[in-house]
């Protein structure tokens, strides 16, 4: 029992920084904007998250560090790619080794220095269920917000007006535009989402997943969180299946190995990306089937003025 | 027109490559790194390494180093790139690349080259490794004695003959102390991603290991055990600062004598082509102090440690039982012989795990 509960707990804290992650960037691709930065805006991220905690001691000014950092590093991608209408995919490639780079100078100082980890929450009685008890109710706070942010992302999405003016620009920006919707602005905003997630995503690694930062320590979770976005085929709830079930396979190929189940381990630490692959080509079959890209995705708009 | 503007090109290359040796009355050694230097690991190391070998020589020589960069066919250009600015000693220090520095070497067969961990040599290309294993063999002895389960945690990175090897002098040790003694091994596959590092160091814990061991090279394992309160070896480099109160010891890579000793060769013009494998005799490693453990223990450790330097222990004294309960056959007279070790790809017995792709 101890043990499936210990699992779980390992499941969350593995999944959260690539739900966050694919979180900004399923808003980023439904405006029509592919950004492949999102490696570089986590390394950033975790380097100016740990930075902010390590000097002032606190995890929640170590977290909004990380979000402003994302934020700067997406206006870059915003300022070429949207601005100077620079191919998407080149951009984000760009932002991406620039962002690690960028990471290891920013981080240099700090090195090899720890800090106190995010809390658990702890409500007396909830928390000392077994089993369900610190699956529910003694989590860290990241991995709470995160899931709020996908339900919020998700009403946003398909319950009001902006989300609908977001996705009109992801699918068709020509005729948003004709609408009189400031296309680029909206896509902005989106693209800044994306970053402020991916920064959030990137400081939970040192802030809350293990207390140190290192350069190169999100070791290509954003490649992981992008892929999550295009499987999901651009759906939250679907990401959210994908993200758990990703975390819940890495986990529990690990305790199989340590079971010494004798399947080659190389074949089990490609099993997570296998079977996100298939079930969520499964689940977007089974439903609708056919591409649900949004229509407009990676292509340049410029306004005609 | 094409013409002149390569000849002017290669006239501006020759006044490059002369006004740098012109500059260069100092040698200029060069150092090839696969991590960031601040990896706390293995980069770290080599780097501190070359820092020695700077306050050491430092009014004769000149370094310079290229980081992050990636094993492959990048390297050879990276290499290349240190041998075009004048460098006369390189140092490639991983074993990928070993190709790319072979191919360098008989391009340049006026500049030497020092690849590390790897077994290709040429006339100009050295080879230099450390005896881990050795240091392998000590903190199986601590482990033992300080495991209260009897399971220890162990993470490899790629099931590699440095890492089998290291496994087994483990478990060789550990038996010499409890022999029903249990080991839990699960691969990470990558020799670097703290996230998953941590994983599998819960994962071992979850289990039931309470002592943990790495051959992968961020201290997140460390920090792990030290946060569940369980005992841990760091790896590469000094980690009791990730676990004051969890580090038994760490194997130290100190590679500064050796590389001391390489320049001090090249500059007195005694350079030759060699294979180094040094062990704690030759001070290629050293062990971090024995912390968190009793008196006792540490004192198994010690007197190990001191045996092992003096070649009076040898981790693979003959007969080494294989998992089939076979003997293995004893190439080296009383002990395994360096090759057996170098391309060591089995199991000894013992552990109740198959050896990924046997």
């Amino acid at each position: 029992m101890e043990l499936i509960e210990a699992i779980i707990l390992a499941v969350l804290a593995a999944s959260t920084p690539l739900l966050l992650a694919a979180t900004g960037e399923l808003v980023t691709e439904r405006s029509g904007v592919l950004n492949l930065g999102v490696e570089g805006m986590m390394i950033v991220g975790a380097a100016c998250g740990f930075g902010g905690a390590w000097l002032t001691g606190s995890i929640f000014i170590g977290a909004l560090f990380g979000i402003v950092a994302g934020v700067l590093m997406s206006l870059v991608f915003a300022l070429m790619a949207l601005g100077l209408a620079v191919n998407q995919v080149a951009t984000g490639l760009a932002l991406t080794i620039l962002g690690i780079g960028l990471s290891g100078l920013i981080g240099a100082g700090f090195v090899g220095e720890r800090i106190t980890p995010a809390v658990h929450l702890y409500i007396p009685g909830l928390t000392d269920m077994p089993l369900i008890g610190r699956v529910l109710f003694g989590e860290d706070a990241f991995v709470y917000f995160s899931i709020a942010l996908i339900i919020g992302v998700w009403w946003f999405l398909y319950r009001t007006r902006a989300g609908l003016i977001l996705r009109a620009c992801g699918d068709n920006h020509v005729s948003a535009h004709a609408l009189g919707y400031p296309v680029l602005r909206i896509r902005t905003f989106a693209v800044m989402f994306g970053g402020a997630c991916a920064g959030l995503a990137g400081a939970y690694l040192p802030l809350a997943y293990t207390p140190f930062f290192i350069p190169g320590m999100t070791a290509g979770r954003g490649w992981i969180a992008l892929a999550l976005v295009v499987f999901s085929s651009w759906r939250p709830g679907r990401l959210v299946v994908g993200a758990y079930l990703f975390g819940a396979v890495t986990i529990l190929q690990l305790h199989a190995q340590g079971w010494g189940v004798g399947i080659p381990s190389q074949f089990m630490s490609a099993l997570p990306y296998l079977a996100t692959v298939i079930v969520l080509v499964l689940l977007s079959r089974a439903r609708t089937g056919g591409s649900t890209a949004p229509a407009a995705l990676g292509t340049v708009f410029v306004p005609d003025r | 027109m094409r013409k002149s503007v390569l000849a002017l090109a290669a006239g501006l290359l020759l006044a490059g490559s002369v006004s740098a040796a012109s500059a260069a009355d100092k040698l200029k050694v060069g150092f090839i790194y696969l991590g960031p230097i601040g990896d706390l690991g293995w980069t770290y190391q080599h780097d501190l390494g070359r820092q020695a070998l700077v306050k050491e020589l430092g009014d004769k020589i000149e370094t310079t180093y290229l980081e992050n960069v990636p094993e492959g066919p990048d390297a050879e250009r990276a290499i290349e790139q240190l041998v075009r600015a004048g460098n006369k000693l390189i140092f490639t220090t991983s074993f990928g690349y070993m190709d790319p520095t072979l191919k360098v070497a008989k391009k340049y067969p006026n500049v030497h080259f020092e690849h590390a961990t790897g077994y290709k040599r040429d006339k100009n290309m050295s080879t230099y490794s450390s005896k881990w294993y050795q240091g392998r063999y000590i903190q199986g002895l601590i482990a033992a004695k300080m495991s209260k389960s009897g399971v220890l945690g162990y993470i490899g990175s790629f099931p590699i003959p440095e890492v089998v090897s290291g496994i087994n002098a483990t478990i060789l040790a550990a038996q010499t102390i409890n022999p029903t003694i249990k080991v839990k091994i699960i691969w990470a596959n990558t020799w670097f991603d703290p996230g998953k590092e941590a994983d599998a160091a819960k994962a071992l814990i979850d289990q039931g290991a309470d002592v943990i061991m790495q051959h992968t090279d961020s201290p997140a394992p460390m920090q792990i055990a030290s946060e569940r309160g369980k005992l841990a070896f760091g790896q590469d480099s000094e980690m009791i600062k990730f676990g004051p109160k969890t580090q038994l010891t760490s194997i130290l890579d100190t590679w500064g004598p050796y590389y001391i000793e390489r320049v001090k060769a090249e500059l007195a013009g005694t350079w030759k082509s060699e294979d180094t494998w040094g062990g704690l005799d030759s001070h290629m490693f050293a062990m971090a102090p024995y912390t968190n453990m009793p008196d006792d223990v540490k004192k198994i450790a010690e007197d190990a440690q001191a045996a092992i330097t003096a070649g009076k222990l040898h981790p693979f004294k003959c007969p080494v039982i294989g998992q089939d309960g076979k003997e293995i056959e004893c190439k080296g007279g009383a002990n395994l012989a360096d090759g057996q070790i170098l391309g060591m790809n089995f199991y000894v017995k013992g552990i109740d795990d198959k050896l990924p792709g046997k």
